[in-house]
Parts: structure tokens; C-alpha cells; sequence
């Protein structure tokens, strides 16, 4: 490593925040990270726009509307190591749990069905739903993968400190689909 | 015909066995674990998972260990990178195949799928998941059938013959529409053949059948019940 | 019935052929028969009380299949050696007005054609000539007489021996060496033994069994008898597809028809030898072809395939040792019985004799049944038999082996078919089907019709074929839709490796042929699909 501090991003598209937690669980190890690591751009800071270009980034979530599409090629084109953080962004998870019945029949038990005076579907201000909702590397390639909901607060230190030590993570790492 | 002592190595270590076992319960003996998913101790062997397929000195064909005997000089290799790759592969796609959601899954962290895409290092899946829309079967007092989460192993489908004698279980249709019903394709809380024992939850190595009131990650399953009852019955585990 | 009854049966059969004027032979096999050729058999038999002549001057018989299937309805007219094509009632007149003059122009057929000179009939060798509801027809054509020299001058290993020495091999799709595996049976401990069938014939485009049975069924019948008593069994059944109904209609009437002249049933020939045939219908699932799926489902439990050994030799049907060939291999028998194998084995190739029945479909001329001896090359069956490829347009592949074959291009044409040389070329001799395609063929389709055919026909038991045909299906789609990239192919090209070596049974792992063998052969059409430079 030069004097430069690897730049870190996170951005959150379908997901809970459950990944972000679990990243600030890490505790008083963020200290450490923080030594190690600039966060430049996250929900956690106030900056608007995503730098032009960022060492690594976690993405939380999986890719489900529209924004979220722009802003995933966005990243991806803007970032050296892409890491899918948590079973949203890796496997769709609870956002993909629509994918079987189709954008059409959720957005009507939604806004149609379950209310008591129909409206038509909000269409403008709030992204449009992508017809199927899909994990980040069906989007763009995706460099390291965390599953897990969410992945453990050890395990995203682990991954990182790896990352940042400029190494590949092994994957022989004890992450798996679920818990 | 009795059966007789043959020896052979399995990963390089020397075994000893009788004939008439399958490959699959050697490597146990010797506590070497072969991947599996349909197979389970104490019911007929199904060959249908692909998991458990090794590398047998003297034929270019993989072998599945669950239904290859035994025999005398058999050199087998239960872990290479071509087998490893392939048992991925085919655990990538069933996870693709239907709507295993591990983390909302009554099974998160007792399943058997689950833990073997852990063992084999899956951090994501390489094929376009499918989600097809299946039923969730929930008109039994005591259970509950999610297809979201069946691998059609039919664990339960030979459970319920073999064991319980109710063959309540079956498989209809065909392909990846493939379906495990009860009776003809009935409600299973309608089913008058199902004797509600509940083996077919007890076998089923994922969160497919359950048992009502669990949460997530609630449900583990009991098999020790499997072997018991076949060696009371003075079966051997493979016939 | 005793081998003097059957030889004075023959003889009186041939004598009162003999004496009939003219055979005006109808075809009754499934393809001119759904182009109403029951109506032109009925319109021949007014034509021919109209002009006067009586049964015994002019006889209008239906027949089985005389080959041209996309010219039919197909009428042969006999001694004089003409066939008509697409001949409908209202040429029936004429027809029989042409009975003692030249040919009916417009409807004649050269007879001379290569299509049918450059044959060779040994299967099909009754088919278009007798009358397969009519017992006394078949015994005309030296029927039954293999079995009762079987029964009457041969033991069993005798038997066993000239099979051997014909050199026959599987005519399903395997090229398994039959006598070996006969031989296999007859060794296996355990009664009763059983003999089975295979008529379950899925692929697209094949009809090879569905014509045998239709057109002479007793030729399946008394191969099935020779081999019962070869292998030492005395049950039988035949696992036909239920889609085949005629065929089905006429092996219960042979069935019937053989028991009354004990030719089937118990004390066979007034000899010990008891052998019943009973059928069983598929209904409708490709698997069941698949031996172990077959005995399954003949057990009446779900059609699907478990893993061999132990093989049917061992433990078949129930657990007895079982015998399992192919409807064409079962109609070569009763002629290497009545001829010798040597005979046999002097036709064909080093390591595939005798001849094979391929149905030829798709693009050409000659759509139909044709019979050729083994070596023959794919050109002089496709241009010369064939007739080539219609419309002046150009040969771009030929697909034998159906879903499990595979495509092989114009350049190696002049391969001679074996199963050797096919295996080698990517693809499988398979049981006959052979559909050619010209430069509107694309590849991809091509290969992923396969693929959606061996999804929807994959049982489901084994998760590769299962869900790999399913992926694969999936990419191809990608590919036809023209969204695909260079890692789509690298996937695709992994799960044929996959699915083909961990499958359960040889659905599975054939499946992915059409896809290796027509990336083997036309790749660039593939990477012509990709979506963006290079792919993601």
C-alpha cells in the first residue's frame, strides 16, 4: 500500500438496511477500518454523487426498480471491487420472493385489491418495478460475494480486511445462505 | 448367497466391507463423508441427487456411491476438482430451480441443502433463478408442505412405502413440474391414507415438509427414528 | 401348428396367389391411411366389380407400408411390378381399367427409382407386400418357418451361436451386440425369464418401428418366440406407445391370430415350448423408451429410470432376468434363422452389419421408410434414395439419432453410416430417425428445439437432467432471442459437460448432443447471435 488509503463505498438498493447494521456491528473495529480505509460515499455520509472511482464497494440489496438498475451500472462502471453484501444483493432474497407472481398482480394487491377506493399506481416520483427482481451479478459482474441475512458482523470484517490488505478473500470463509 | 469380505480404497485409505454394501455406507464407516441429498440411511437407495457420484479407478463414468456395491480392489476417489465442480454446479442449480429463500426458510440452519452449499463453498449462484409459482399445502393439522422449498428427492415418498407402509407419497408429473402429492394429487389434510406419523417431515433434508408452529429456523428434523426402526426390522440398510 | 401344416398353408397361400390375375396392393400403414386410403381400397374394389372382374382375376388387398410416405397414398399393382402415388378414389377406375395395358400415367411411379433399387429389404422385406391381419400371408413369405427350425433342429445355444456369428447389434439406438446379450439372459439364474419388446419409438421424426408393426407384425412376433426360447423365457411383452393405435390393433390381431395356430401359447409347434405375449401401452412419456424406465412402467409403477447394474439380464422385470431388444432388431431375427448369419454378416460394414431402417424427414424430395445395408453414406441416402434436398435449395445438415443424436454437416456426407463413424461424428445412429436441413435451418433452433424436447420429456428424477435441460433451454433462448454473450456460450458449454457425465440414465446423458454437435459444426452461428462485442 502507498500512502493512499483504499476508498470505500456502500450503497443500499432492495434490501432491509439488515447488511449496514451488520457492518456497524463491527463495532469499535470500525476504528480500526476507519485507519485503514476512507468511506467515501455510503447512506452513512452526505455525499450525493457516487466518486469516479472507489477501490471497493458493498452493495446491500438486490436490483429491483429502475433506480436501482441506473444506479448498480452506475457503481459497477465507477468501482475495482464490486462485493455483493448479504442475500438480497447475492440472491434476491425476500425482493425476489415477488418474482413468481409477476409485477402486475403485487402492485394491484398493493394499490387495487387491499384498498377501499382504487387508485391508480403511483408511476411517476417513485421508480418504476423492474418486471423481475434480480441479484446484482445477473446485473453486472460482481467481484466478491457475502451472503448471508445478514452476513455476520465478523464476516464483513474479515472480507474487508482482506480487501483492503489487497487479497482476494478465500472464499473457504464459513458464509452461507440464511443466517 | 452370503455375503463376502472384499477390501478396497476409498480416497487412498484401505476399507474393508462386505459385498453386498453400497459405497455410500463404507465411506461412512470409515467416517468419510460423501456429499449426499436423496440418500439417507435406513431407506432404498434413489440415485437421483447426483451428489454423491465418484471417481471409481477403471471406468471413465462417474459412479453414484448410493447405489454402486462394493467390490473387491475397487479404488474410488470421493473428492476431486472435477467432482467438486460438478457438485456445485448441480446444487447452483437446484437452488435456481425453486424458491429457496434460506433466510424466511423454517430449516434456516438445519438444512441439509443448505449445508452443503456451505461445505462446498457457493457464495452465489452462477445460473438465472427461475422462480416458478408453487403451492404451499398447509390443510394438515400438524404439517405443512411448501413445493418452494422441495428438491424431489422423495425422501418422504419412500419413507411413507418403505417404512410406514402408507405410500401416501407419490410424484406426479414430470421434469422440473415434477410435483411429490399426496393421494391422488389431494389435499393432504383430506388425504385417508396419511397416518399423520410425520416420517416424511423427520426425512426431508430441507424446509419442504415442516411441522406446523415453527418459525424461521425453528424446525429441525429427528432421523434417529430411521435406523432404529430398520434394524427392528432386521433389514439391511440397502435393500 | 406343426412345421408340415405350415409348409402346406405356404404352398396353398402361393398357388392361390398365383392363380389371382392381378394384386391391386392398397397401403393401410398409418401415413396413407390418414389420407383416406380406406376410401380408395373400397373405390378399387367397386372399380373392379364395375368392369367385371371377379376375386378370382383382380384382388384389391391393403398392405403395409411401400416406403414413399410423402407420395402417398401409394398403390402397387402386382405381378406387373407398377406403383401409383398420390393416387385418390377417383383414379380407381383407371387403375384397374390399366390392368392389362401400360400404367396410368399421371399417378405412375418408376418403380426403377433409386429410392427403391438402391434398397436393401431384409425388416421391411414383407412390408408393402403381404397383408399384415392375414396370418396365411406372412407364412406365405417363409413366416413362422425360422421358428419351427429353431424349435425343431436347434438348441437353444444353436441359436444363440447364429446370432453371434450374424453379427447383429441393437437396432434401438446402443449398437449392443445382441447375441451377447441374449447369450447374458440365457445364463442368468433365475424363472421365469422374460422377453421384452421395445416399441416405445419417441424421437421426433422417426416411424421405423411404428411401419414394422403396422406392415408385417408377426415378424416381431416370432423373433420375440426365437428369442423366449433361445434365452430359456415364457413371458413376453411388448411396451408400445399408445399414440401408435393401428399398430396396436394389429399386434393384438397377430397376437390372436398366432395363439390359434399355436404359434404363441403353450405346447408352440406341438413342442414343450410355451411363450405368452401380452401388451402394454406407454402413455405417452418419451422416457419409458429408456429399458429401466420401460420395465417400470410395465410393472405398473412410475416410468422412470433407475441406475444399472444390476441390468435387465440380471434382474429385470419383477426381478427376473429379461431380455429387451428393439422392434427392428426382433424383425431381423426370423431371416438370420431362415438364412444363416453368415449371410448377415457378409452384409454391411466390419463392426455394424446388416442393414438399418431409416425414416427419412425434413427437407427432401423422398419423405419415407427406407432400408439400406450398413456402410452405405449419408450422400447416396440423402441424394440418391432421397431424391436431395426440394425447391433447388442446398443441404446444410443432416440430424440422425433424434434428441439424442446429432447434426452432422454437408462436408462429412460422405461418411458411410455406421455406428461407429456416427458416434465419432458427434452424434449416435440412434434408432433410424434422419432429418435433413437446408441453408433455412438455423442451427440454434435446431438445437434448441431438441432441448425443449428433452425438457419437457426429462422425468425429473435426477437434478442435471432435470434442471440442467432446463438452463440450457433457458440459454439457448438467449441466443435465439439474440441477448446472449461469450460467457452465455462458455456456461452452455459447461453444462453439456455436466449433464452428460452425471445424469442417471442416457436421456440425461445424451441430452446435450444436438447442443455439442451443432457447436462442434456451426459455432459461428452461435457467436453471430452475441449481443455486444466480446459479451459482458
Amino acid at each position: 500500500m502507498n500512502e493512499r488509503k483504499p476508498t470505500l463505498a456502500t450503497v443500499w438498493l432492495d434490501g432491509c438496511s439488515g447488511c449496514h447494521m451488520s457492518f456497524l456491528d463491527i463495532d469499535e473495529r470500525l476504528l480500526e477500518l476507519a485507519q485503514k480505509v476512507d468511506l467515501v460515499y455510503s447512506p452513512l455520509v452526505d455525499r450525493k454523487d457516487f466518486p469516479e472511482l472507489v477501490d471497493i464497494t458493498l452493495v446491500e440489496g438486490a436490483v429491483s426498480n429502475e433506480e436501482d438498475l441506473k444506479k448498480i451500472k452506475k457503481v459497477r462502471a465507477h468501482t475495482n471491487v464490486l462485493v455483493s453484501l448479504g442475500d438480497c444483493a447475492v440472491t434476491s432474497n425476500i425482493p425476489g420472493m415477488r418474482n413468481p407472481f409477476g409485477v402486475r398482480s403485487i402492485i394491484d394487491r398493493a394499490y387495487v385489491d387491499t384498498v377501499a377506493i382504487p387508485r391508480p399506481a403511483p408511476s411517476t416520483v417513485i421508480p418504476r418495478l423492474l418486471d423481475r427482481v434480480r441479484p446484482v451479478h445477473e446485473v453486472v459482474p460482481v467481484d466478491v460475494f457475502v451472503p448471508g441475512c445478514p452476513p455476520s458482523a465478523d464476516a464483513i470484517y474479515k472480507v474487508l480486511s482482506d480487501l483492503i490488505a489487497g487479497h482476494k478473500p478465500d472464499g473457504k470463509s464459513n458464509l452461507r445462505f440464511g443466517a | 448367497m452370503p455375503a463376502r469380505v472384499v477390501t478396497l480404497q476409498i480416497d487412498g485409505r484401505d476399507v474393508t466391507a462386505r459385498d453386498d454394501q453400497m459405497l455410500i455406507e463404507v465411506a461412512r464407516e470409515s467416517d468419510i463423508r460423501i456429499p449426499k441429498l436423496c440418500y439417507v440411511s435406513g431407506l432404498s437407495s434413489y440415485g437421483g441427487c447426483r451428489m454423491c457420484l465418484v471417481e471409481v479407478e477403471g471406468t471413465s463414468k462417474l459412479l453414484a456411491a448410493c447405489t454402486t456395491a462394493v467390490t473387491e480392489g475397487m479404488q474410488v476417489r470421493t473428492v476431486t476438482p472435477r467432482l467438486t465442480e460438478y457438485r456445485r454446479m448441480i446444487l447452483e442449480m437446484l437452488f435456481a430451480e425453486r424458491n429457496h429463500v434460506c433466510s424466511v426458510c423454517v430449516s434456516n440452519g438445519h438444512c441439509d441443502m443448505q449445508w452443503l452449499a456451505q461445505h462446498l463453498g457457493i457464495d452465489h449462484i452462477r445460473f438465472p433463478y427461475v422462480y416458478p409459482n408453487l403451492p404451499v399445502d398447509a390443510s394438515h393439522d400438524r404439517f405443512v408442505l411448501d413445493q418452494n422449498r422441495c428438491i424431489l428427492c422423495t425422501r418422504c415418498v419412500r419413507v411413507c412405502q418403505e417404512i410406514e407402509g402408507a405410500h401416501t407419497w407419490d410424484v406426479m408429473g414430470r421434469g422440473a413440474q415434477s410435483l411429490v402429492i399426496t393421494d391422488l394429487a389431494q389435499p393432504w389434510g383430506e388425504s385417508e391414507s396419511c397416518t399423520s406419523c410425520g416420517k416424511c417431515v423427520q426425512v426431508c433434508p430441507t424446509g419442504a415438509l415442516s411441522e406446523k408452529g415453527r418459525s424461521v429456523a425453528e424446525m429441525s428434523k429427528r432421523r434417529e427414528f430411521l435406523p432404529y426402526l430398520t434394524m427392528m426390522r432386521g433389514e439391511t440398510g440397502n435393500e | 401348428m406343426l412345421a408340415e401344416e405350415l409348409k402346406n398353408i405356404a404352398v396353398h397361400e402361393r398357388e392361390a396367389k398365383a392363380a389371382v390375375g392381378a394384386c391391386v396392393n392398397v397401403c393401410g400403414a398409418a401415413g396413407c391411411q390418414s389420407l383416406q386410403s380406406d376410401a380408395l381400397a373400397k373405390a378399387l374394389v367397386e372399380a373392379a366389380a364395375a368392369q367385371g372382374y371377379g376375386p378370382e382375376s383382380c384382388v384389391v388387398r391393403k398392405v403395409g407400408c411401400l416406403g414413399l410416405c410423402g407420395a402417398g397414398p401409394l398403390v402397387s399393382v402386382e405381378p406387373a411390378g407398377i406403383i401409383y402415388q398420390r393416387v385418390q378414389p377417383s383414379d380407381a377406375p383407371d387403375i384397374v381399367n390399366a390392368l392389362q395395358g401400360p400404367p396410368v400415367k399421371r399417378i405412375n411411379l418408376d418403380s426403377k427409382l433409386p429410392f427403391f433399387a438402391r434398397q436393401q429389404r431384409i425388416v421391411l422385406e414383407n412390408s408393402g407386400r403381404i397383408d399384415p391381419e392375414r396370418l396365411e400371408d406372412y407364412i406365405a413369405a417363409d413366416g413362422y418357418l425360422a421358428l419351427t427350425t429353431v424349435l425343431s433342429e436347434m438348441t437353444p445355444s444353436d441359436v444363440i451361436a447364429e446370432i453371434e456369428k450374424s453379427g447383429l447389434r441393437g437396432r434401438g439406438g446402443a449398437g449392443y451386440p445382441t447375441g451377447l446379450k441374449w447369450g447374458t439372459v440365457a445364463k442368468a439364474i433365475g424363472s421365469p425369464k422374460m422377453v421384452v419388446c421395445n416399441a416405445d419409438e419417441g424421437d421426433p421424426g422417426a416411424f421405423m418401428d411404428r411401419a414394422v408393426l403396422e406392415s408385417d407384425p408377426h415378424r416381431v412376433l416370432e423373433g420375440m418366440a426365437i428369442a423366449a426360447y433361445a434365452v430359456g423365457a415364457s413371458e413376453g411383452y411388448i411396451y408400445v406407445r399408445a399414440e401408435y393405435p393401428l399398430a396396436v390393433a394389429r399386434l393384438k390381431t397377430a397376437i390372436r391370430l398366432a395363439e390359434r395356430q399355436e404359434l404363441l401359447g403353450n405346447g408352440i409347434c406341438g413342442t414343450q415350448f410355451n411363450f405368452r405375449i401380452a401388451i402394454r401401452l406407454g402413455a405417452g412419456a418419451f422416457v419409458c423408451g429408456e429399458e429401466t424406465a420401460l420395465m417400470a412402467s410395465i410393472e405398473g409403477k412410475r416410468g422412470t429410470p433407475r441406475p444399472r447394474p444390476p441390468y435387465p439380464a440380471e434382474s429385470g422385470l419383477w426381478g427376473h432376468p429379461t431380455l429387451i431388444n428393439n422392434v427392428e432388431t426382433f424383425a431381423n431375427i426370423a431371416p438370420i434363422i431362415r438364412r444363416g448369419g453368415a449371410w448377415f454378416a457378409g452384409i454391411g460394414t466390419e463392426r455394424s452389419k446388416g442393414t438399418k431402417v431409416f425414416a427419412l424427414a425434413g427437407r427432401i424430395t423422398n419423405t419415407g421408410l427406407i432400408e439400406v445395408p450398413m456402410g452405405i453414406t449419408l450422400r447416396d441416402i440423402v441424394f440418391e434414395i432421397g431424391g436431395g434436398v426440394p425447391e433447388g435449395r442446398h443441404l446444410k445438415a443432416v440430424q440422425t439419432g433424434g434428441p439424442s443424436g446429432g447434426c452432422i454437416p454437408e462436408s462429412f456426407l460422405d461418411t458411410p453410416v455406421d455406428y461407429e463413424t456416427l458416434t465419432k461424428l458427434g452424434s449416435i445412429m440412434g434408432s433410424g430417425g434422419m432429418i435433413v436441413m437446408d441453408e433455412t435451418s438455423s442451427m440454434v433452433d435446431v438445437a434448441r428445439y431438441f432441448m425443449e424436447f428433452c425438457m419437457t420429456e426429462s422425468c425429473g428424477k435426477c437434478i442435471p437432467c432435470r434442471a440442467g435441460t432446463a438452463q440450457m433451454y433457458n440459454l439457448l433462448g438467449r441466443f435465439v432471442d439474440r441477448t446472449a454473450t461469450r460467457a452465455d456460450l462458455a456456461q452452455l458449454e459447461q453444462l453439456c459437460d455436466l449433464v452428460r457425465n452425471t445424469s442417471l440414465c442416457g436421456l440425461g446423458q445424451s441430452a446435450p448432443n444436438p447442443v455439442s454437435s451443432t457447436l462442434r459444426y456451426f459455432r459461428p452461428e452461435y457467436e453471430a447471435t452475441f449481443a455486444t462485442e466480446g459479451g459482458e
